[in-house]
């Protein structure tokens, strides 16, 4: 499959007067053409920071691109400057925020803040920027667009708003998609037809989407292919199926356990115990050692090997090695 | 809408009638009259002249008889010079003291928007420092002492400019620089920190991820949503500068009625007092009206009227 995106060894720290607090620490993953690639993990893994470096959004300073390497369309992002990054924001990647109470201007009609960004990037006139704001807003399931293009945001409703937002994502028709936590701010009901629009909009536009998400339940919905972040890097990365099948990090593992499942009888609800490392220094070994039930010396010592389960299925850890075998076999039942 | 405006009409007169009795009563509770002077008149040319101007009658009459002149738009004469009527007063002076006054707003406006926006820009940077520097100086630095400085070096150091008088363009450099400073620190200072915090909201991050050069989204999305804060002082700023400033005009020697409220309290000239006080309130009355509909132009979601419901 076409590889639209490629990040290799993303590195993103932020300077506070704490110190130096290294967010992303080296997270590589690569976007096909048309697939939905979720990236899950809990608060302050790194994935929001993730999304945003890729648009060059994370404030410089305090924020900073250690380095590595975000490869579009042959351009390394990190090396592009300001006005070549605008030309790229918004017409080949876009981005929709988590809350979409907040994310629109409110002094600014929807109309007009559907229309700009189009009219940033193309050159057409203002008629054909509504034509092309009406047909997006019928895109997303907006009633009567015509009309509701000359309102403000604070006369739609949570879910309509976030309608909006990804009209105004998909307006330039990007390539890429970058939803964070699309669904939070929601509820139940709405999250599952913003969902539901997602897979939708990627059928007729093909664009490909990165899901920020803490939400398993909206993984297994839409996701093609699943990442797996912990403490600034990826620890597992795999198909859909892989991940909810046959996962292998046992961070993942606590993941799965953690969520609330109607299908199995008696399901325990089993937490991870223990809080994240502190990130001003994080561990020289794997980062979820401490928490980790199978943890060995070696795990708190030196960084996992990567291991390949398939050449998609990716792990980050030391169970995957010939000598810890058998204790693999012990927890693969979940 | 027509009722939003009525009501709100209604309101504005009774608000100044209320400022209008306070006043009044105020004022001829203080002791003392137009006639108390070192030099003693004799009794019975202060009754004459007490019963000439009416204040021989009780308190309530004169009120009464007040109120009744203001329905004609009548301020009554002047009772320290009698060749002059209040109206003829303000009519001279004010024309004066509004165009300083609207120099001077516009010069504060401009400025210190750009201050403040350049300053909010650079948040935490020399720039930043500087301009709220200057800010702190203008709010700091007294109109007649930045009045005097500039005399000293731009009319007799390095004479650019006339020292004082209202009589050409040249003229009026120096008195809407001196009026200028403190109004154009404040706005400076408060255009800075909104703006400050429009600048971390999420529409703003919303509005860099569609590709939006850095002017359109400091003029058009942030810069309105700072505005709010700044409106709202601008309209009892613009009432006090219009209607003239004693000190400035003092020293520049400006015909404007700066003076008019001063003097008329020292000389007790009931008149006088009455005619300033209610030609500023009806003046500031109608800026924080301004003010009220500016807010629901700049913001949407404050209507001044509430629309039918859906």
């Amino acid at each position: 499959m076409e590889k639209i995106l490629q990040v290799k060894d993303l590195q993103v720290a932020f300077s506070t007067y704490g110190g130096e607090v290294q967010a992303v620490r080296g997270v590589s993953f690569d976007l096909h053409k048309g697939e939905t690639l979720a990236i899950v993990g809990e608060s302050g893994c790194g994935k929001s920071v993730t999304s945003q470096s890729i648009m060059r959004l994370i404030p410089e300073p305090p924020g900073r691109i250690v380095g590595g390497e975000i490869l579009f369309n042959n351009m390394d992002l990190i090396k592009l400057k300001e006005p070549e990054l605008r030309k790229i924001r918004g017409a080949n990647i876009s981005m929709i925020f988590q809350d979409p109470m907040t994310a629109l201007n409110p002094t600014l009609t929807i109309g007009e803040q559907i229309m700009e960004g189009i009219m940033e990037h193309e050159k057409i006139s203002r008629a054909e920027a509504k034509m092309a704001a009406v047909e997006m807003l019928q895109l997303v399931g907006i009633p009567s667009p015509e009309a509701r293009l000359k309102q403000y945001p604070h006369q739609f409703s949570g879910g309509m708003r976030q309608r909006i937002v990804i009209a105004m994502a998909l307006v330039c028709s990007p390539d890429v998609l970058i939803a964070d936590e699309p669904t939070t701010a929601l509820d139940v009901t709405i999250q599952a037809q913003i969902l539901e629009l997602f897979r939708d909009i990627q059928k007729k536009t093909g664009v490909s989407i990165i899901l920020i998400t803490h939400d398993l339940g909206v993984v297994a919905q839409v996701a093609d292919r699943v990442a797996v972040m912990y403490a600034g890097k990826i620890v597992e990365i795999g198909s859909r199926r892989e991940i909810f099948y046959r996962p292998q990090h046992p961070y993942t593992i606590g993941l799965l356990q953690s969520v609330p499942r109607l299908d199995i009888e008696k399901a325990e609800l089993v937490p991870i115990s223990g809080t994240p490392p502190d990130l001003f220094s994080p561990p020289v070994g794997c980062a979820f050692a401490a928490r980790c039930k199978y943890s060995m010396e070696v795990c708190e010592r030196v960084y996992p090997v990567q291991s390949s389960l398939s050449n998609i299925h990716h792990v980050d850890c030391w169970l995957q090695d010939e000598r810890a075998k058998k204790l693999v076999s012990t927890f693969v039942k979940i | 809408m027509n009722t939003y405006f009525i009501k709100r009409f209604i309101a504005m007169i009774i608000t100044l009638w209320l400022i209008i009795s306070g006043t009044f009563f105020l004022m001829h509770s203080v002791p003392g009259s137009p006639f108390n002077e070192e030099r003693t008149t004799n009794e019975a040319i202060q009754k004459n002249l007490e019963a000439y101007y009416h204040l021989d009658e009780p308190l309530l009459v004169q009120y009464g008889n007040y109120l009744s002149a203001l329905l004609h738009l009548d301020l009554g004469p002047s009772i320290k010079k009698s060749s002059q009527t209040v109206n003829e007063m303000l009519g001279r002076g004010f024309p004066v003291s509004f165009e300083l006054g609207f120099y001077t707003l516009i010069l504060a406006v401009i400025s210190g928007l750009t201050l403040g926006i350049i300053a909010a820009l650079r948040h935490n940077r020399i720039i930043d420092y500087l301009s709220m520097s200057i800010a702190v100086l203008g709010i700091s630095i007294p109109n007649f002492v930045m009045a005097t400085f500039l005399i000293e070096q731009l009319a007799v150091n390095f004479p650019l400019f006339p020292v004082a008088t209202w009589t050409s363009p040249k003229h009026m450099v120096l008195p809407i620089l001196a009026l200028a400073t403190g109004p154009m620190a404040i706005i400076a200072r408060l255009t800075r920190s909104s703006m400050l915090e429009v600048l971390t909201q999420d529409y703003i991050r919303t509005a860099k991820s569609k590709g939006l050069s850095p002017v359109k989204i400091v003029f058009k999305h942030a810069l309105r949503n700072a505005l709010l804060p700044v409106v709202t002082v601008l309209g009892s700023l613009a009432a006090s500068i219009l209607t003239g400033t004693f000190v400035i005009e003092k020293i520049f020697a400006i015909p404007g009625m700066g003076k008019y409220f001063v003097d008329s309290i020292n000389n007790r000239d009931f008149p006088v007092i009455m005619g300033t006080t209610v030609f500023y309130s009806a003046i500031l009355i109608l800026m924080l009206f301004l003010v009220d509909s500016a807010y629901g132009v700049l913001d949407p979601r404050i209507k001044l009227h509430k629309k039918e419901a859906k």
